[in-house]
């Protein structure tokens, strides 16, 4: 190094100078941006029990979870025959009804539309259900089945399904 | 540092005390009086006045406002309703800034029209241009975060769409989703980061101006016939011709608004803002001000999320692009036979897409904004870069003074951009 008269001690100096600078900047930046993230308490985990006796068949309720809705909705069996005959090659997001629920008959969902996050229509017997008879998204016209997989419309996957357990016959607990 | 040692310029002791500490008397003069305009120019030219006139109102009224407001989800909604019933005056300073804002959109609209009919953005107003579509961006957000203020169901299924708009970027959206929002879904977090930047971005908006008025005085103001000064008798002064003009454009502007404001202020508000934000029930309709929808019927046209997403930013993006895609040497519209219906009709198509935009994205609506979009890219892909070909524009005038004097015809076709100069 010192053999080459393009390299000088001043190079290495404004080297090390710029780069101390550089990494020092970056330590000063990154609290502001981290500061931006969900704090601690709100990313301390909520569960949220519910009790199910009430729920008849066909019958959907909504609770809160996280400041999100879920949705848990006890199927008829017809909606569960509609979401099993499904050929899950047709699907833009393929997956086997199985694969979403615990038991059969109990639908648990993360009521958000995956579009742009509006909370689709389908939970009150009066609502329009949209073409697969499960919900409808009214904002730009997605359509989820019976369970709860995007069928038609701009949302690029299904309804997620959260972490549940059933704690007893009558009570889930989300999260 | 030459400017110090200069002679006492003014009568008065205490400009010359002034100037002479910060040349800032002298700077006023020469750009805010003896400034020389195109005496061509029409009232297309007092829209960046009219502009600034209402930043200034804007920025006032919201810090007002702001005196008022509690940005937290429990009283947010209950303080701008104490602002309407409680506090004095309340209802007009809000009323004053909730339209203010729609008037700010409409002005910059006609604006930036003005710009593109007479071509205000070629050589060499082309960083210009730029530093407009800036502040046309900071606008839009300013107004976007204005508008999640007042926590109604419109400003809370408002602001969840849009920001769930960055979760179709692959990999980093969900994380920088969260990171925007503070929080898994829009909250408490949201609506206080929310407030701080909508009161901080309009002085960012004022800066960005400045360069803005700045830049356009280098090579000063285009005009009606878009060829260059060419002699003192091609101008006026800018004091005082041109601030009487913007002085009644300014009076004129204030009787419409002010009509609106006191005769018809929720003409161009959404009823739903008037209930309280609910997260477990989407509104029926979820409906942008009629200012941004344009850019929702671009991302509802598509019915993929990240197509969508993509070309609504692309269709703002490629604002900025312009004067480059346009490859005609000629500035103003008035002496382009065709391309003039094409930018009328991007106009016209412009505020169709904001009609479709504020209804539900189905039948025939979906049709006429896929239309749109088509139209609007083609625009500035194919016509505003290729229609030059077809094009014989009509003779420039040797000068200003000749567009009144009925000399323009003589002037043959011009081969190269530089030759406007």
């Amino acid at each position: 190094m010192a053999n080459n008269p393009n390299t000088k001690r001043r190079d290495f100096l404004q080297l090390s100078t710029i780069s101390i600078g550089a990494v020092g900047t970056a330590a000063f930046i990154w609290p502001f941006i981290k500061s931006m993230n969900p704090a601690e308490d709100t990313l301390a985990l909520g569960t949220t029990e519910v009790d199910i006796s009430e729920i008849e068949e066909g019958q959907s309720i909504t609770v809160k979870w996280r400041g999100k809705p879920v949705f848990i909705r006890k199927r008829t069996k017809i909606e569960i025959e509609e979401a099993k005959a499904v050929n899950i090659s047709d699907l833009k997001h393929p997956e086997q009804d199985v694969d979403r629920v615990k038991k059969e008959e109990w639908l648990v969902l993360i009521g958000v539309c995956t579009h742009l996050g509006c909370v689709p229509l389908g939970q009150k017997l009066t609502d329009t259900k949209g073409e697969y008879n499960g919900w409808y998204c009214p904002c730009h016209g997605s359509h989820y089945d019976t369970s709860g997989r995007i069928r038609k419309g701009p949302a690029p996957d299904n309804l997620p399904v959260p972490p549940y357990s059933f704690l007893n016959e009558t009570t889930i607990k989300i999260g | 540092m030459s400017g110090n040692s200069q002679p006492r310029k003014y009568k008065n002791s205490f400009l010359n005390w002034i100037e002479f500490r910060l040349p800032i008397i002298s700077y006023l003069e020469r750009e805010y009086g003896e400034y020389p305009m195109p005496k061509n120019c029409n009232y297309f030219w007092s829209f960046g006045a009219l502009a600034t006139i209402t930043l200034v109102v804007m920025i006032l009224s919201g810090i007002f406002l702001a005196m008022n407001y509690t940005p937290h989800t429990d009283m947010a909604f209950d303080s701008v309703e104490r602002i309407m019933r409680d506090v004095n005056f309340g209802w007009l300073l809000r009323y004053i800034h909730s339209n203010g804002a729609a008037f700010f959109f409409i002005i910059v609209y006609i604006h930036i029209l003005r710009g593109m009919y007479y071509g205000s953005y070629k050589y060499p107003r082309e960083l210009n241009w730029i530093l407009g579509v800036f502040i046309y961006l900071l606008m839009m957000a300013t107004a976007f975060m204005g508008y999640v203020l007042p926590w109604g169901q419109m400003s809370y299924w408002g602001a969840t769409v849009i920001t769930n708009l960055f979760s179709a970027i692959p990999v980093i959206g969900e994380g920088l989703k969260t990171w925007l929002l503070g929080d898994y879904t829009v909250g408490n977090a949201t609506l206080n980061r929310f407030f701080a930047l909508h009161y901080v971005l309009p002085f960012v908006i004022l800066g960005v101006v400045g360069l803005h008025v700045a830049a356009v005085h280098v090579h000063g103001s285009n005009n009606p016939a878009g060829i260059n000064i060419k002699s003192k008798n091609d101008t006026v002064r800018f004091f005082p011709y041109m601030i009487m003009k913007d002085a009644l454009a300014t009076c004129v502007f204030g009787v419409i608004i002010s009509a609106v404001i006191f005769f018809g202020p929720n003409l161009m508000a959404e009823v739903d803002n008037y209930i309280p934000a609910d997260p477990l029930v989407t509104p029926a309709h979820i409906v942008p001000n009629w200012y941004l929808a344009p850019f929702y019927a671009i991302l509802r046209a598509i019915p993929d999320k990240l197509g969508g997403v993509v070309l609504m930013f692309g269709s703002i993006a490629i604002l900025f692009v312009l004067p480059w895609l346009d490859r005609s040497n000629v500035r103003s519209c008035n002496f382009r036979p065709i391309y003039k219906w094409f930018v009328m009709l991007f106009f016209v198509n412009f505020f169709i897409l904001g009609y479709v935009g504020m209804l539900p994205a189905e039948g025939l609506y979906l049709l006429v904004a896929r239309i749109g979009l088509v139209y609007y890219f083609g625009f500035f892909l194919i016509i505003t870069p290729f229609v030059h070909l077809i094009e014989t524009p009509k003779s420039l005038p040797m000068g200003i003074s000749d567009v009144y004097s009925g000399a323009a015809e003589k002037r043959p076709i011009l081969t190269s951009q530089k030759e406007i100069i």
